[in-house]
């Protein structure tokens, strides 16, 4: 079990609905449409998944695909308390954030494609979706590679007296590497508004926590003098109360904490795995029978009245019409031009008005 | 015309930047309180306070990657490395994120860092501090590489690469923070990829960079001396953007080349340099070109043959007389 540093009061209530998190201000103050966006997104997500999976296994998607079925609740949860001056950044499993600070679903998917609409002109890829405009920071290739730069950005808010705060998402296969110990050291040294999140799904590619990971990972934080928590990733409610207090704290006190998000992925680490090493078949389908972060909030919305199975169905065959105009989209759109593979390398290039430099910068 | 040390120059490129610019800051280890490993931030921490002058642990992976990530919101962080031999533990920060995450996202972000401190051997520090990476460096698109041999090109190029919205990679030299130069008392910046033709001649082109020019003009003096001949020595002063004009043009001048570099020769910055020559300068070429590098091994220790594995002027001397007979 874990310890929580100071369990949130609502925690107490649960139990008397399915979801005491419903009641937590943060969940309450939504509206009936709010709940509905919400449950929305995550449809969107996984109906986006499961499209590009189907245009993977027709070949249409080159290199790794790394799906987020099964953990939409955290994105959605977390992405929906940003501000205007919150930001994001995460590892390769990065489109259901995408989708979640509000991309545009087709420019995803013309981007697994490797086509000139997608959001890096196809210069990315899966592991590297973009949207500065959105304060998202990527997309992320390299495990842990991105926890200095979500540090990074948090010290750019501190610097420039920016009330706002970091969401710096790593799995939690990335909880080994040094250069997320550094940068907890470094965000809580310098008491940066930064909240790093472990998506704990259980598995660090196929091999899983008890066998890589010693003692508790949110507990590490109590090393660098870090607050920290633990929630389950497959209420929605219930990651919105966790990171919603501790945003609060990077925004208003300019703290760093840590939060472990318990979730689970349906798929394999990418779709090249075959999944049948590691993990039975039964524990996926435990998984999906009883906390489907998706059926859970859907229940819950039923049972506030906020949803109906109309309005369910409706959505999730809008979800599923989206995905298919994406993939149509992306499968219309051009691949980017020979010229456009030297393009976007370096600032000054790309804007020879403003080059002060000289000297050949491009070889061959 | 004043007189200032290297490191001065240095010092005085990033107060003026500062002054200039709010979003300049200088961040790594012992540059603030301890006034810089080599002093080369001596009283910035006095003249613009811990905001903007800001020691770290030493954590290069975490301090790095965190300069990065705030230059992509628009901090203009000067991160020092105490030796650029660090770099392999920041490896990851610099090359794949200040150097990939432009492309990686279509050009909607850039990286204003610039990285700097000492890459050299020559100090009797063994293999580990003594390394010099401007060609590994270089190998990777995205990024610039800065290698400047006097002070009046250290500050001029410091404030470029300041001002640069790429991520410059500028590597000094221990051994050179003590030389002197005269320095305008006026503002003036030299463009990256601009070189520098440091010793004018007519018998043989020396292209080097870094502590190399030194040793290559040290070798073009005696070489006029004793010999008789004349060397014109370029200065590439940045390695990547790379200045092909000015080493072409001095080629097509002297007919014969001697590529000086002290890193070592395995696809070094010589290795470009001599394809470059070959392919656009084949005909002009009186002799097959020539390389000085360090010599192919670990840095030794031991001070004599230490000074003996780099460049030093006498290697120099004997090849550029092999490329001339």
């Amino acid at each position: 079990m874990s310890k929580k540093p100071s369990p949130p009061t609502e925690k107490n209530e649960k139990g008397a609905a399915e979801s005491g998190y419903g009641r937590t201000p943060v969940n309450a103050e939504l509206s009936a449409a709010q709940k509905v966006g919400l449950y929305r997104m995550m449809l969107r997500i996984r109906r986006f998944e499961e499209r590009s999976l189907r245009a993977y296994q027709a070949k249409k998607i080159g290199g790794f695909l790394h799906l987020y079925v099964g953990q939409e609740a955290v994105a959605v949860g977390c992405c929906s308390l940003m501000t205007p001056h919150d930001h994001v950044i995460t590892a390769y499993r990065d489109h259901g954030h995408a989708l979640a600070v509000g991309m545009d679903m087709k420019s995803l998917m013309a981007e697994l494609y490797g086509k000139v609409t997608g959001c890096s002109k196809g210069k990315g890829g899966s592991m590297h979706f973009f949207d500065p405009e959105r304060n998202y920071w990527g997309g992320h290739g390299i495990v842990g590679g991105q926890v200095p730069l979500g540090t990074g950005l948090a010290y750019a808010l501190k610097y420039k007296g920016i009330k706002g705060a970091c969401l710096t998402f790593m799995g939690d296969g990335a909880v080994n590497q040094g250069a997320v110990h550094e940068a907890y050291n470094l965000a809580a040294l310098w008491q940066l508004p930064v909240v790093f999140v472990i998506e704990n799904n259980g598995y660090s590619m196929g091999t899983s926590q008890a066998r890589s990971s010693a003692g508790e990972l949110s507990k590490r934080a109590e090393a660098y003098g870090m607050d920290w928590a633990v929630c389950d990733g497959h209420d929605l409610y219930e990651v919105r109360s966790a990171v919603d207090r501790l945003l609060k704290l990077a925004r208003d006190q300019s703290k760093p904490s840590l939060l472990e998000i318990r979730t689970y992925r349906y798929r394999g680490h990418s779709v090249s795995d075959p999944d049948t090493t590691y993990r039975r078949k039964s524990e996926i389908e435990e998984y999906r029978r009883t906390k489907d972060p998706i059926q859970v909030f859907h229940d819950l919305l039923l049972a506030e009245g906020v949803l109906t199975a109309e309005t369910a169905a409706k959505i999730d065959e809008e979800a599923r019409a989206e995905a298919d105009e994406s993939a149509n989209f992306a499968e219309a759109s051009p691949y980017p031009t020979s010229e456009s593979i030297t393009q976007d390398v370096y600032w000054e290039e790309d804007n020879p008005s403003e080059k002060k430099s000289r000297g050949r910068i491009f070889f061959e | 015309m004043p007189v200032l040390t290297y490191r001065e120059a240095l010092r005085h490129a990033m107060a003026e930047e500062m002054l200039r610019d709010p979003n300049v800051m200088v961040m790594g280890e012992e540059v603030a309180q301890f006034n810089g490993a080599y002093k080369v931030t001596e009283g910035l921490l006095e003249k613009f306070g811990p905001k903007r002058v800001v020691d770290t642990p030493i954590s290069e992976a975490g301090f790095v990657g965190l300069g990065i990530g705030a230059s992509m919101l628009g901090i203009r962080p000067v991160v020092e490395l105490m030796f650029w031999s660090f770099y392999s533990v920041c490896f990851d920060q610099i090359l794949n994120n200040a150097a990939n995450v432009r492309y990686m996202s279509g050009g909607l972000i850039h990286c204003p860092i610039v990285i700097r401190g000492p890459a050299n051997g020559g100090t009797n520090v063994g293999a580990t501090h003594s390394h010099t990476p401007e060609a590994i460096c270089a190998a990777h698109p995205g990024v610039k590489v800065v290698c400047p041999a006097t002070a009046y090109d250290a500050k001029g190029l410091l404030k470029s690469a300041i001002r640069d919205n790429d991520p410059v990679l500028f590597m000094e030299n221990t051994l050179l923070y003590g030389d002197k130069g005269e320095i305008p008392e006026e503002e003036y910046l030299i463009p990256l990829g601009l070189a520098d033709v440091k010793r004018v001649g007519t018998d043989l082109t020396i292209v080097a960079h870094g502590r190399a020019v030194l040793s290559a003009l040290a070798a073009a003096q005696q070489l006029q001396q004793e010999h008789d001949i004349s060397v014109e020595v370029v200065d590439l002063r940045s390695i990547r953007p790379l200045d092909e004009d000015t080493v072409l043009a001095s080629v097509r001048k002297t007919h014969r080349v001697l590529l000086v570099d002290e890193n070592k020769p395995f696809c070094g910055v010589g290795a470009q340099l001599a394809y470059m020559i070959q392919e656009k300068a084949f005909d002009d070429l009186d002799a097959p070109i020539k390389r000085v590098s360090s010599i192919d091994a670990p840095a030794i220790y031991s001070p004599p043959l230490e000074a003996e594995q780099l460049p030093n002027p006498q290697r120099i001397l004997n090849a550029a007389i092999e490329v001339l007979k």
